[in-house]
This record gives structure tokens, C-alpha cells and sequence, in this order.
């Protein structure tokens, strides 16, 4: 089990737009490098990105929510 | 000052201390509102009494409109005021806190409404007599996008109608650009603006950006408060602003105002206003858009007329009279604005949040810093990477000027990146001072 951290502080979003879906949804697979949320830091939005390949297994945090540098985001599950 | 007692400042920074200001020499009481990350802040302290909105993302505080209005009731205030961004320019909080029984510090509803979708502005500014950007109507299909392009003349922008401030536009230089560009411009305002509407605009070759402070109050006066150049920007963003627009013929001068005034009058506003015109290099005038609210560079216009902005929208709320007439108003020197931010000029401008361990402001003759930070504390992810505005006024244009290459000299920020490095460059460029520059100045000078 790997932990994806957040690069920046800032808010955590798992969804491209509010009317979306997610971009990924918990027990999905995954590929290295694919987009899994996005960090917004002073109204500038950086892509969160998966480092291995695998199965998100949860999401450690809400749409939406704060997030510190270093905070938790998301446990893959490698193969 | 009759009707108003108290009044809650909807917004948060330096717009926040401004508001805050204002309420206090006008003799009202000002309510502070905070995030969870804003709990120590300036504004918080100078205000009369502060009320918690929500965590510190923006979405869970500063733009609940629910949270506002429950914190109005709270603080049992008589108006809001939402200063610019978050709130200011939604027309259904605008209609909530008239709902409620209190006075906004700003206009109705329906004006909101009419100027902030942009192909509903381009027609109202043109059933007003206001030269307009030549356009089509709202884009129905791309068969009509390339007739409406053939015929407006490429280049032309792909602009979201519930764009603005900059965002939601992309240029296109072809019919095949065009057909390529317009579902992805499309699918894009749907997702920023819950709106896909679009429309086209002739891109017009290295225009500049002037606008047009205006009042308006209800007993029938409108007036203009004379015109600011913008065209200092990077990606649509304004880095510096300047009053009045330099070396624009006195006839132009006019006739921005005059159509300014027949706008407003024309949409029923109320309150502070601006409307954004591009002047070509043969001074065609071209209506942009109308913003309806007070602005970040409402400061260099106070400082060449003497008018305060946010007292004269406090007493237009309030249902007083403009406290003066437009053939009172006289316009003495130049002023120039530098906002300062929070953006690293060395990693191409990225936000750079962190603490501010050193901030020495500068000071003397003409010089005024309009911040909503002290020394120590942090600039948050959440919210925009303002600092701090830098206004310079002087006799002249030269002296405005000088005055501006010496407050940068004692301006000190340490702790964290900003955009000082940039500023000093730009206040010493023999093109800038030369003047006037176009909006596409600075990015094409690299």
C-alpha cells in the first residue's frame, strides 16, 4: 500500500469541475501518472497524479477539504 | 449618517480594512466576517465586532452566501457590503440581502444581471449608444460561428458570455481553428461558469485597456469619476494601473466618459461602478464590459480627484445624494498602482503561500499601501495572492512615478516571494515611462 501525499498546501478537489464526476472513484484502477485530484493554491489548480499503478483503495480526504504539504491524499494498493 | 447603522464587511484583505475604514469615519459600525484561517486577521481587529463564516476554503465561507446572511442577522446589521470578487458581482445574493430587509452596498439585482452576461452586455451597451466591439450574438452552431467569424474578420476571441475578469477567452485565427477551438471553449465555460454560451469578438491588434470609474445614486445622478489605464498586464491580469490615462486625447477622454455615464444611467445602477472599454492605437473606442462593483484600482482615482469611492457608496446605500456634482469635480496630477503579490517572478509567477517574517512599508508625500496584512502573518493557500497595493500620486505623471521607484526602493517583504522584482523593472522602463503601452506589452517583451 502506497500513500499519493499533497505536493502543496491548499484545497483538495477530486472532481475536474463541481458538475463532474470524479476522477477516479474509490476501488478503481489506476496507471502511474494518471490524474487523481487537483490541489488549488491562490486560485491556481495543480494535478494531483497517481506515482505507481494500482487500485485506489480510499481517498483520505473530502471534496473540498484543506489540505497541508505532505498530508495524506489518497492509499493505492499496488499489484 | 442617516439610515445606516452598522454594517457588515462581506469580504476579507485589504478590500476588507478599506470597508472597514470607510464605515468608521463615516460613523457606522463595521462586522467583521472570518474564516477559520483569517480568525487573527487585520480587518478582524479593526472592525467593531467579527463574526466566524466557516472553514478556510473560500467555497465553505467567504462565497456561502447562507453563512453571510446568518451572520448579518447575528450581527443585527443594517447593509452589506460586499467588496469585489467572492459575492460581489452575484445578483442572487444581491437579491438574498435585499430579501432580508438590508440595504446592499451596491447595485440592483437586475443591473447585476444585465452587465454580468457578457453578450447580454455587449446588447444592452449597444441599445444604450455605446460603441461596442464588433461581434456576433450568441453562438448557436458552428456553421454560424464561421459565418459570424467571415464576416466580423480574423483574428477573432471565443469569449463564455458568463466570462470575465480575463477568464473564459481564447483566440482563434481560422475557420479551422475555430471549429477545433469552440467545442473545447464551450465545454470549458460550462465547467467554470455553469454556462456554455459563447460568442465572438474581433480581436483587436494591441489595444489598450481604459475604464471608466462612475457613481450613481437614486435620485437621478450619474457621474464619472474619470478614466484608469490598465494595459499593464500578464495573462489578463493587472499588474499596474495608472490615472488618468496617459496621453489620451482630451476629445477620447470624453467621449469614454460620456458613454460610461449613458450606460449606467441607461441600466438603472446604483453605487459604484466601471465600465471597460479597448482603445485602438487611433483611439476607437470599443465598450468591453461593465463591473459591477467597487474595484482594486478604485484607489489612484480617489487619489487624483480627492473623492472617497467606498464613503460615496456607504452614502448611496444609505439613499443620500453623490456628495458632489460633476462640474465640481476637478482632477489634479497622476497616479499609478502596483499590486503587489504573492508570485514568485523566478518560477513563472507561481503562488507562493508562506509567513511574512518582514514587512516595512513605505511612506511619505502622495505614497498610500492598502494591505490587509501585518508582519507575521501568513499568507494562506485558500484565498488570492494580493499583498499589498502600492498608490502613488504626484503633480505630474514624472513625479507620480518617481515617487513609486522610491516606495519600492523602501518596501521590504521577506519571508515569502512577491512580485516586487517585476514592479522595480516596470517603474524604470523606458517604454512604460514613455507611455502609453497596450495590454500585450508586457508578455510580448518577455
Amino acid at each position: 500500500m502506497s500513500t499519493v501525499n499533497a505536493a502543496l498546501p491548499g484545497v483538495f478537489y477530486r472532481r475536474p469541475a463541481p458538475d463532474k464526476d470524479p476522477f477516479v472513484e474509490e476501488g478503481s484502477a489506476v496507471s502511474e501518472g494518471q490524474t487523481i485530484g487537483l490541489i488549488e493554491v491562490m486560485k491556481t489548480f495543480t494535478e494531483v497524479k497517481a506515482e505507481t499503478a494500482g487500485t485506489v483503495q480510499r481517498f483520505l480526504l473530502s471534496e473540498g477539504d484543506e489540505v497541508e504539504a505532505g498530508q495524506g491524499l489518497a492509499e493505492v494498493e499496488e499489484p | 449618517m442617516s439610515g445606516l447603522r452598522r454594517v457588515l464587511v462581506a469580504n476579507r484583505g485589504e478590500i476588507a480594512v478599506r470597508i472597514v475604514r470607510a464605515c468608521h469615519e463615516a460613523g457606522l459600525e463595521a462586522v467583521a466576517v472570518h474564516s477559520d484561517a483569517d480568525e487573527h486577521a487585520r480587518w478582524v481587529r479593526l472592525a467593531d465586532h467579527a463574526v466566524r463564516i466557516g472553514p478556510s476554503p473560500a467555497a465553505k465561507s467567504y462565497l456561502d452566501s447562507a453563512a453571510l446572511l446568518s451572520a448579518a442577522r447575528e450581527a443585527r446589521v443594517d447593509a452589506v457590503h460586499p467588496g469585489y470578487g467572492f459575492l460581489s458581482e452575484n445578483a442572487e445574493f444581491a437579491r438574498a440581502v435585499r430579501e432580508a430587509g438590508l440595504a446592499l452596498v451596491g447595485p440592483p439585482a437586475e443591473a447585476i444581471e444585465l452587465m454580468g452576461d457578457k453578450a447580454t452586455a455587449r446588447a444592452t451597451a449597444r441599445e444604450a449608444g455605446v460603441p461596442v466591439i464588433p461581434g456576433s450574438e450568441p453562438v448557436a452552431d458552428l456553421d454560424f460561428a464561421q459565418a459570424a467569424a467571415a464576416e466580423i474578420g480574423y483574428p477573432v476571441l471565443v469569449k463564455a458570455a458568463a466570462g470575465g475578469g480575463g477568464r473564459g477567452i481564447r483566440p482563434v485565427s481560422s475557420p479551422e481553428e475555430l471549429a477545433e477551438v469552440l467545442p473545447a471553449a464551450q465545454a470549458e465555460a460550462r465547467s467554470a461558469f455553469g454556462d456554455d454560451t459563447a460568442y465572438l469578438e474581433r480581436s483587436l491588434t494591441r489595444p489598450r485597456h481604459v475604464e471608466v470609474q462612475v457613481l450613481a445614486d437614486d435620485h437621478g445622478d450619474v457621474v464619472h469619476v474619470h478614466e484608469r489605464d490598465c494595459s499593464v498586464q500578464r495573462r489578463r491580469q493587472k499588474l499596474l494601473e495608472e490615472a488618468p490615462a496617459p496621453g489620451l486625447r482630451e476629445r477620447t477622454r470624453e467621449l469614454l466618459a460620456d458613454s460610461a455615464v449613458r450606460l449606467a444611467r441607461h441600466v438603472g445602477y446604483r453605487g459604484a461602478g466601471t465600465v471597460e472599454f479597448l482603445v485602438d492605437a487611433d483611439e476607437n473606442v470599443h465598450f468591453m464590459e461593465m463591473n459591477t462593483r467597487i474595484q482594486v484600482e478604485h484607489p489612484i482615482s480617489e487619489a487624483i480627484t480627492g473623492v472617497d469611492l467606498v464613503a460615496e457608496q456607504l452614502r448611496i446605500a444609505a439613499g443620500e445624494p453623490i456628495s458632489f456634482r460633476q462640474d465640481e469635480l476637478t482632477r489634479t496630477g497622476a497616479a499609478v498602482e502596483l499590486r503587489i503579490n504573492a508570485e514568485d517572478p523566478d518560477r513563472d509567477f507561481a503562488p507562493c503561500p508562506g509567513e511574512i517574517t518582514e514587512l516595512d512599508l513605505p511612506g511619505g508625500p502622495g505614497v498610500r499601501v492598502d494591505t490587509g496584512l501585518v508582519r507575521g502573518d501568513r499568507i494562506t493557500p485558500f484565498y488570492d495572492s494580493l499583498i499589498a497595493k502600492l498608490i502613488c500620486w504626484g503633480a505630474d505623471r514624472e513625479q507620480a512615478f518617481a515617487r513609486a521607484r522610491q516606495a519600492l526602493r523602501e518596501l521590504r517583504i521577506e519571508g515569502i516571494a512577491s512580485t516586487i522584482p517585476l514592479h522595480r523593472r516596470l517603474v524604470e522602463d523606458p517604454d512604460l515611462l514613455a507611455g502609453p503601452v497596450h495590454t500585450t506589452w508586457l508578455e510580448e517583451r518577455g
